[in-house]
């Protein structure tokens, strides 16, 4: 069968030899040596569209999905509701098959939907201005490390404890490869004085709420730059970065519509103060206009980037996030000053509802008295993995196993996807242990 | 509707673009006022106004599915559409990262296998999937070869050599992984100059990152040799793997001498770039290497699949595992093609570029008249002769409804127009470009204005770079 992706028959294939005066397609490669040219490959014999589909279906039914599973696993990756306009928008071939858009004349509408996207941000996290989106919240705070690091002439990096432990890592990794030194830090301990900037998850790791004013204090007191990591869910109803006067704000954009996908694509919100927009890693999109003045956008401050700069780029980013960044437009245009704080509402009062529910149960407490948002950590009567198996049985897939740092501790998480009824079944089966 | 308006412009209190269930259960007391936000200044906007706005902005690009696309180095084929039926199924989107293994065997199958098969491809021992992109690959790799030398006390090793005509990701990458950089000067003919390499490959030498075929759509065939002075010497090599399409199916980085390549699976293997990602950016690595891998892996036990962290990893570089909804559609282009019609593309992309260069030769200055890989770099300096640049070259070609080339690199060409057609066009599609060419090369001639002022057909006309550059405005606000 001949392929469908490749449109040239034998004949145009022997009109474009002769062409190119060579004798066969073989010809082409002579520049190859010999001895590699004919590699064998082991890889399972190709099989038709409807033959695959069949079998990755298959596959994919092996997979206890969401449809199917209530969910109170957080962490980083969160359930939330994803209107229709956002598939519907982003399913578009318009703006899923496109390069990034370097002939902007003919890629108008990423380039737009791009501005919109910066503005939204900038709007949520009422910080001044935004990059176009990085890899994911883990990077993005990386990123934001090392850029404080260039700002402050400074190779020192703090970050709190109560950072999510994986986005920890992922910092040291960043800022260790440039050799710089990481450290951990809490409220109360001091804080070097050659720090470049302290890093704070806003609610951190456990769904709590930091004394954010007093980090963000602790960090300019020593002319470091505070960086917020937060839940963009949660800017519905909470004090945004812009008004703690945080320096850089990063967020993972996955929870603004754009589904969980096994964690991957997420996208990395990067916000910052003006004074340091010449220095940020990253795509930006400005507004600017043609030679008939009639309004347009264009990828700017490219003097920044790799393809131009190179070693003395900002950052090594090029292919990042974009589609995601529409995502994100296109969800936080539908739901809207309103909807936003509804849905931000909707997971405090339903996880708070689950909160005091398991907080009466025999043997559960919760971990920390704090307020939080819509994570919380609680301590189980037995080790966590019984119960999440026990949880998984009855279709609820349980919260994120913290035995390794809480004695049976378990980290729940609620959204506005969970129902009255979801919570009460996974109350009563708490209960049972 | 046009579309010059911005959100703002149509938000009018009281909309709401969807509908969202009510509170059911007692609502709890609120957090301290201190912690609530006062004023969120979003847009409120209807359903129907959103959907007809962001269509209206779909309609002003060009896209893979609108038309040619030969953006040199970018690699952008034509995305099979039943991939995304595939990657869009629930249990591969609604499914957690953090989930118990058990519940997610699919998705642990799926990714274990992908990591066989480019292993298998790429002629490597190991494959790590989880970098985001092909810059994200990069790092990770050089991060790898860090890590390699440290182990065996080989601290001195602070320098990754690249070639002239290397991507900017390449020195980028290196700076963040704490590398100096030297540059290897390319020869008469666009391979790597062996006197340039001769002089540079010392024992303060840790890698170097060759792309091949380099980034000239050239073989190098002392590919062999230069591998053989760079291990002799202590240094490891590694590939940027963007070009890959142009031997697939045919020839291995590993039988070529590499110890690493990072791959982007939205060119080479046919995801849809999404107008600026998402991609993704494995890395394949020899056994020398493995121990170092970004964590986490798949491994398989008796059918069962779980994570696990090499032994001396570098770490973790991202969230999670990587961007798994990418996954699913290479691996479904990897298996509806399999051995055969994987070399099927390579030869196809070959042959295409060779017949652009051959129909375009008499046309554009060719640098490097020699066989070509999957693309072509032409100069557009006789035209710069004639007062036309190759930016006017590439927007005149914009007015006949195709995407240009990629334009000003690599750097060491004047005016360089990269080719790349890929395997999925036909000649049809190549012969009208191979026209507008022509056309454009008469009008550079005869007729310079008409490309100085192109575009003429397009939703917007020629932008003012330096105005977005000197007075940035980067976002609105509500209210202006």
């Amino acid at each position: 069968m001949p392929s469908p992706y490749l449109p040239n028959t034998d004949a145009d294939r022997r009109a474009m030899l002769q062409e190119i005066g060579a004798g066969s397609i073989e010809e082409l490669f002579k520049d190859i040596p010999e001895k590699v040219r004919h590699a064998q490959f082991k890889l399972p014999r190709p099989l038709s569209e409807l033959e695959l589909k069949r079998e990755l279906s298959q596959l994919a039914s092996r997979n206890a999905n969401l449809d199917k599973y209530a969910c109170f696993l957080g962490a980083g990756s969160y359930h939330h509701f994803i209107p229709s306009t956002v598939e519907h928008v982003i399913s578009r071939s318009e703006f899923y098959t496109p390069y990034t858009p370097y002939q902007a004349e003919v890629s108008q509408g990423t380039l737009q939907a791009t501005y919109e996207y910066q503005s939204l941000v900038c709007q949520l996290t009422e910080m001044e201005v935004s990059n176009a989106g990085m890899y994911d919240a883990s990077t993005a705070a990386a990123e934001a490390a090392i850029m404080a690091c260039m700002i402050k002439r400074r190779n020192k990096v703090a970050v709190a404890t109560t950072v999510n432990p994986t986005y920890r890592e992922v910092i040291r990794t960043y800022v260790q490869a440039r050799d710089f030194s990481v450290e951990t830090v809490e409220l109360s301990s001091s804080l070097s004085s050659d720090s470049a900037c302290l890093v704070v998850q806003q609610p951190n790791f456990f769904g709590y709420f930091e004394e954010i004013e007093a980090y963000v204090q602790k960090a300019h007191d020593i002319g470091a730059l505070l960086i917020t990591m937060v839940d963009p869910i949660s800017l519905g109803m909470l004090k945004p970065p812009g008004q703690y006067r945080a320096d850089i704000a990063v967020a993972d954009g996955q929870a603004l519509g754009n589904p969980m996908s096994f964690g991957g694509p997420g996208l990395g919100i990067f916000a910052c103060r003006k004074e340091y927009l010449r220095q940020m890693p990253g795509r930006i999109v400005g507004k600017t206009v043609d030679v008939n003045g009639r309004p347009g956008y264009v990828m700017t401050l490219v003097t920044r980037e790799q393809h131009i700069r190179r070693e003395r780029a900002t950052s090594n980013i090029c292919t990042s996030e974009a589609l995601m960044a529409v995502a994100a437009a296109v969800y936080l245009a539908t739901l809207g000053r309103t909807g936003l704080r509804h849905v931000a509402e909707l997971c405090y009062h339903k996880a708070h509802y689950t909160s005091k529910r398991i907080a009466e149960l025999k043997g559960y407490s919760l971990t920390f008295s704090k307020p939080f948002f819509k994570e919380f950590a609680i301590r189980c009567p037995v080790a966590p993995s019984r119960i999440n198996q026990a949880l998984f049985n009855e279709g609820i897939i349980g919260g994120l196993d913290l035995s390794h740092t809480i004695d049976n501790g378990m980290l729940l998480c609620v959204t506005e996807m969970n129902t009255r009824q979801e919570i009460d079944k996974l109350v009563k089966i708490l209960g049972g242990f | 509707m046009n579309h010059h308006y911005l959100l703002p412009e149509i938000s009018q209190p009281g909309k709401i673009g969807c509908s969202l269930p009510s509170l059911d259960v007692p609502a709890a007391e609120l957090p301290p006022k201190e912690l609530l936000r006062q004023e969120l200044e979003l847009p409120e906007v209807s359903e129907v106004e959103i959907i007809r706005y962001f269509t209206a902005l779909s309609k002003l690009n060009y896209s893979a599915d609108t038309g040619f696309y030969p953006l040199g180095s970018c690699t952008m084929k034509y995305n099979p559409k039943w991939h995304e039926d595939i990657a869009k199924l629930a249990g591969f989107t609604s499914i957690h990262p953090l989930q118990l293994e058990e519940s997610v065997q699919g998705a642990l199958q799926l990714m274990f296998e992908l990591q066989e098969y480019l292993a298998e491809i790429t002629g490597m021992d190991a494959t790590s999937l989880v970098p985001i992109a092909g810059a994200h690959g990069e790092f990770a790799g050089l991060l790898m070869v860090r890590a390699y030398h440290q182990d065996r006390q080989d601290k001195a090793r602070r320098k990754i050599l690249l070639t002239d005509s290397s991507h900017g990701t390449n020195p980028a990458s290196a700076v963040m992984c704490g590398f100096d950089i030297g540059v290897v000067a390319s020869d008469s003919q666009g391979n790597v100059d062996m006197k340039s390499l001769d002089a540079m490959m010392n024992e303060e030498v840790a890698a170097l990152t060759l792309t091949m075929p380099t980034t000239l759509g050239l073989f190098d065939p002392r590919i062999l040799g230069i591998s053989q002075v760079v291990h002799e010497r202590g240094g490891l090599l590694g590939a940027d793997g963007a070009n890959l399409n142009a031997f697939l199916g045919q020839v291995k980085f590993g039988e070529l001498g590499y110890d690493y390549v990072q791959l982007n699976l939205h060119k080479t293997f046919s995801t849809p770039h999404g107008g600026g990602g998402p991609g993704s950016g494995p890395v394949c690595v020899k056994e020398s290497l493995s121990d170092f891998l970004p964590s986490p892996l798949v491994t398989e036990n008796n059918g069962m699949y779980k994570f696990m962290s090499p032994a001396k990893s570098i770490g973790r570089i991202a969230n999670f595992y990587g961007n798994f909804g990418v996954m699913c559609k290479a691996y479904a282009y990897i298996r509806s093609l399999g051995a055969s019609g994987l070399r099927e593309v390579s030869e196809n992309a070959v042959l295409s570029a060779n017949y652009l260069k051959e129909k375009l030769k008499p046309y554009y200055h060719l640098p490097y008249n020699r066989t070509c890989m999957h693309e072509v770099v032409f100069s557009g300096r006789r035209q710069k002769a004639e007062g036309v640049r190759t930016l006017d070259i590439a927007k005149r070609l914009l007015d006949y409804g195709l995407h240009p080339p990629t334009i000003y690199f690599p750097l060491l060409v004047d005016e360089a127009l990269m080719i790349e057609p890929t395997e999925t066009e036909s000649k049809q599609t190549l012969d009208a470009f191979v026209e507008a060419m022509k056309e454009i090369a008469r009008d550079a001639r005869e007729n310079p204005d008409i490309l100085h002022t192109a575009p003429h057909n397009t939703p917007v006309r020629r932008l003012d770079d330096v105005r977005a550059a000197r007075n940035p405005d980067l976002r609105w606000q509500m209210g202006d």
